[in-house]
């Protein structure tokens, strides 16, 4: 189920990244946030507070972490779009109920604001240190979808999608941003309308309704919300259609590649991929989050110095779009992998790649946000004077 | 009649329970349904969060919206749905090592926030669903799996904590005062703010056994002897309390509630805005 | 100061797509977010492109407080300073900590209350006592920032002055409304005064 509404503001103007998500959550329609204070995520449960409660929505803030994604999955069962916002050492809490979200189908969205770990590391400094926990962070096989932003504008418009694929495939979505673009203030064109997705309401009547079965072509149960007489079960524990425990291996095994066929089954659709001039580049820049900026930078400095070099951008980081580097050109023979880490995407690009590829990474974990300079030395580097 | 009053909130198809023979869970769940049908109670509208442990596989059985979370979370659930629909009665069943172990932050923080929820606390004393540990409330002195040698904590004094948190109404039965709960039950669920009901229930199969009361039957001659009624603890001495049950409404006040204020705050923007248009 | 007196967006071809990068940087406290957020409302405005960023540490009064605003018709990738083509330092501090990053040919504008020790050799600034001033005229310490967002501005002309007098206006609460105006004002007339010493030479 999918409407077209125009936001509540339709205009340029100056935005901080933080609270760009928030004007995004509240445009695509979510009412409930629960949060604990964390920097650099903060600047979204203020501007929440603030504005929830004058649109009939509510914002708590909770004890700690695991209270405050405890408090969304509540929620979201009971109808509500839901978001909590926080940063690594609060996400490292979450972790567990991450996991209850993704296996008992309950849509919500998590916004991650990466700051320099580990533990409490660096709390202003960017960094993109949390890429794998936001994948495998929670315990057991699970599926995830994470979303990057690069700009202000990618921090509104990734946050729409992150709730329109949440509802869509009834899943913990987790937002990903960096220190660099939550805090940045730039111009954002806020759309004139936007898409929206809700979840799709059970079309059984109680008497006949299972809670996680799924119609025939579908892959996503139609959850009832709670207090709209489905008096149905949801548990922690491997469950069967009808939402009660089973420890049957053929109901887990059903029950775990359906979760994870959900997401793959939807690539096309959530996966956020930009490239520039690969078609003659001899190295091609990759990178998500803020070091976008950064590869832009240096790939235009690059150019100017006569290396061909193009790059790609992903806003999805989760599932991985192994698809781009497996079609590469190709007069491309050496991919660079930006990121502010010691390196995690670049292990996901060289399982990708063709052999014939040859993968490469500028990996800055320094608490500075990566510089041009920085990936232009790594460019002339793996460039071997092919000019 | 007493069967016939609370069959109908169960879900037969998922019976036989999980529960040992002699266990007490059953007698606080049947005591927790009849004060809801005393109630009246729309069962659409009507929660049930759990979390993880023994008593809370009782989400599973009872035909009510329900919600069956993780180890020590359900109140923070239940504040979510409760949030999210004031008007649904939301009911938390837990054990003691969920709620005042892995759970304690969150007992107290709901109870200082007086959210509108009725926590019923199933206490065995120990760990139940992984063979008898030692929990918060496991009396000092008594043998555990990880006691070997007897507890050399402190048990918390539930009510007293919820109390200070800011509870608005506190209650302690016991398995052998069956009878009794319901009531308690009636009132915590009548109370609009946070409610503790602690049912003391026996769980002979550990705690029994490793304490000398491996009958089901001496857990509930210890949950008698040792039981005072409220009426009857104001005559005694500290001295003469130590060790004893106190059963009975133990503290009731008025304080805001979270959900109306939240309400009042939504409505005040919502007055405004009329008056603007 | 020859490069502070002209358009530097239009007369720098230096800067790739005619970008100008501004560092304010000072003390936590000193108003040094609000000036750099005004400015680049400012260069919205006038249909540029900006962006701003700042380094802090964890006090929210005192401590090095640095906020960055790159001006550009163009899309702005990178969003920080590379090299600082006009810096504004509050204190001593901010100063030299910045120094080493200014371009060869930037221009620094500075408070001469805090700075006490300007570097030996510093060619194209402009000392003014903003902090005096905001006590003095305003009684109020907390406007200097915007007597020196106004000399910033009066000098460089990286944005027009009635648009960041139209952008002030709109970013501050009614009651300081007034108070911060006849700030900006007074550093304009700071600028002016400077300018017209430049002119006489």
């Amino acid at each position: 189920m999918s409407h077209v509404i125009p936001p509540v503001s339709a205009q340029a103007m100056l935005m901080q990244g933080n609270e760009a998500c928030a004007q995004a959550a509240l445009d695509v329609g979510m009412r409930f946030f629960a949060g604990y204070p964390i920097t650099p995520s903060t600047e979204i449960a203020e501007a929440l507070a603030e504005r929830l409660p004058k649109v009939g929505g509510t914002f708590i803030q909770m004890e700690d972490e695991i209270a405050s994604i405890g408090a969304i999955l509540g929620a979201s069962l009971a109808g509500r779009k839901s978001m909590t916002a926080t940063s690594g050492p609060g996400f490292s809490l979450m972790q567990e109920l991450i996991g209850l979200g993704c296996l008992c189908e309950i849509p919500c969205v998590i916004v991650n604001v990466q700051r320099g770990g580990p533990s409490t590391g660096l709390p202003t400094a960017p960094a993109q240190g949390d890429i794998m926990q936001a994948r495998w962070g929670t315990h057991g096989d699970h599926p995830i979808v994470v979303l990057s932003p690069s700009s202000v504008t990618e921090m509104y418009e990734l946050t729409v999608a992150a709730f329109n694929i949440a509802e869509a495939l009834r899943n913990p979505v987790i937002l990903l941003p960096d220190e660099i673009i939550a805090h940045m203030r730039e111009k954002i064109q806020i759309p004139e309308t936007i898409k929206i997705v809700d979840r799709l309401k059970p079309d059984q009547p109680p008497e006949k309704y299972k809670p996680y079965a799924i119609k025939e072509g579908e892959l996503v149960p139609r959850l009832a919300n709670f207090g709209e007489g489905y008096r149905f079960n949801v548990t922690s524990l491997i469950h069967d259609e009808t939402g009660f425990p089973s420890g049957s291996p053929q109901v887990t095994e059903t029950l775990l590649k359906r979760l994870m066929q959900k997401v793959e089954s939807s690539r096309k659709e959530i996966t956020f991929v930009e490239s520039r001039d690969l078609e003659d580049a001899r190295v091609v820049l990759f990178s998500c989050g803020s070091t976008v900026r950064s590869m832009k930078e240096a790939a235009r400095e690059a150019r100017q110095k006569g290396l061909k070099v193009g790059w790609i951008k992903t806003g999805t980081v989760w599932p991985f779009p192994d698809e781009v580097f497996q079609n590469l050109p190709p007069n491309v023979k050496t991919v660079l992998v930006c990121e502010m880490n010691l390196g995690m995407l670049v292990h996901e690009v060289r399982r990708s790649a063709p052999d014939r590829i040859r993968v490469e990474s500028v990996a800055i974990a320094n608490g500075c946000f990566i510089t041009p300079q920085e990936i232009v030395s790594g460019i002339e580097t793996v460039y071997e004077g092919g000019r | 009649m007493a069967v016939a009053d609370i069959q109908k909130y169960l879900r037969s198809n998922r019976l036989p329970h999980i529960w040992c023979p002699g266990c007490g869970n059953g007698i606080v769940l049947g005591g927790v349904l009849r004060g809801v049908d005393k109630l009246q109670l729309d069962p659409n509208k009507v929660v049930v969060v759990s979390g993880i442990g023994c008593s809370s596989r009782s989400a599973g059985y009872v035909d009510f919206n329900t919600l069956h979370t993780a180890h020590g979370r359900a109140i923070p659930f239940a504040t979510g749905v409760k949030l999210a629909r004031p008007d649904l009665t939301v009911i938390v069943i837990t054990g003691d090592g969920d709620l005042a172990a892995i759970g304690g932050n969150h007992f107290i923080h709901a109870a200082r926030r007086n959210m509108d929820l009725t926590v019923v606390v199933f206490n065995n004393s120990t760990y139940g669903m992984t063979s008898g540990q030692y929990s918060p409330l496991t009396p000092a002195g008594a043998i555990a799996a990880t006691a070997p040698y007897g507890n050399l904590e402190r048990a918390f004094d539930m009510g007293r904590l919820a109390e200070a948190a800011g509870a608005t109404y506190v209650a302690r039965s016991t398995t052998f005062h069956a009878l009794q709960i319901p009531d308690l039950i009636v009132a915590a669920i009548q109370n609009k703010g946070f409610s503790l009901v602690e049912v003391i229930a026996g769980c002979p199969v550990y705690y029994g056994r490793m304490n000398k009361m491996s009958a089901p039957a001496d857990m509930l001659k210890w949950q008698k002897e040792n039981a005072v009624s409220v009426q009857q603890a104001g005559n005694m001495t500290p001295e003469q309390l130590k060790g004893k049950h106190i059963i009975g409404e133990l503290f009731r006040r008025q304080a805001p509630e979270y959900t109306e204020e939240y309400g009042k705050l939504i409505q005040r923007f919502t007055q405004e805005k009329s008056r603007v248009s | 100061m020859e490069n502070l007196s002209k358009d530097s967006l239009k007369k720098n071809p230096e800067f790739p797509k005619d970008r100008l990068e501004i560092c304010i940087s000072g003390s936590g406290g000193q108003g040094i977010l609000l000036a750099g957020i005004v400015l680049a409302k400012a260069a919205l405005r006038e249909g540029k492109n900006a962006t701003q960023t700042q380094s802090y540490g964890p006090e929210s009064r005192g401590g090095a407080s640095r906020c960055e605003v790159v001006i550009s018709r163009g899309e702005i990738d990178y969003p920080k300073i590379m090299k600082i083509d006009l810096l504004l330092a509050l204190t001593q501090e901010a100063l030299q900590k910045q120094l080493p990053n200014l371009r060869q040919d930037g221009s620094t504008i500075y408070d001469s209350v805090f700075v006490k020790e300007p570097p030996p050799g510093l060619k194209n600034f402009l000392a003014v006592p903003f902090t005096q001033i905001a006590i003095e005229k305003f009684q109020n310490v907390l406007v200097a920032n915007m007597v020196a967002l106004g000399a910033l501005v009066g000098i460089s002309h990286v944005v027009s002055r009635e648009t960041v007098k139209t952008t002030l206006l709109s970013s501050v609460r009614q009651n300081f409304q007034e108070i911060n105006l006849k700030a900006l004002q007074r550093g304009f007339e700071e600028a002016d005064r400077y300018l017209a010493e430049k002119e006489k030479k």
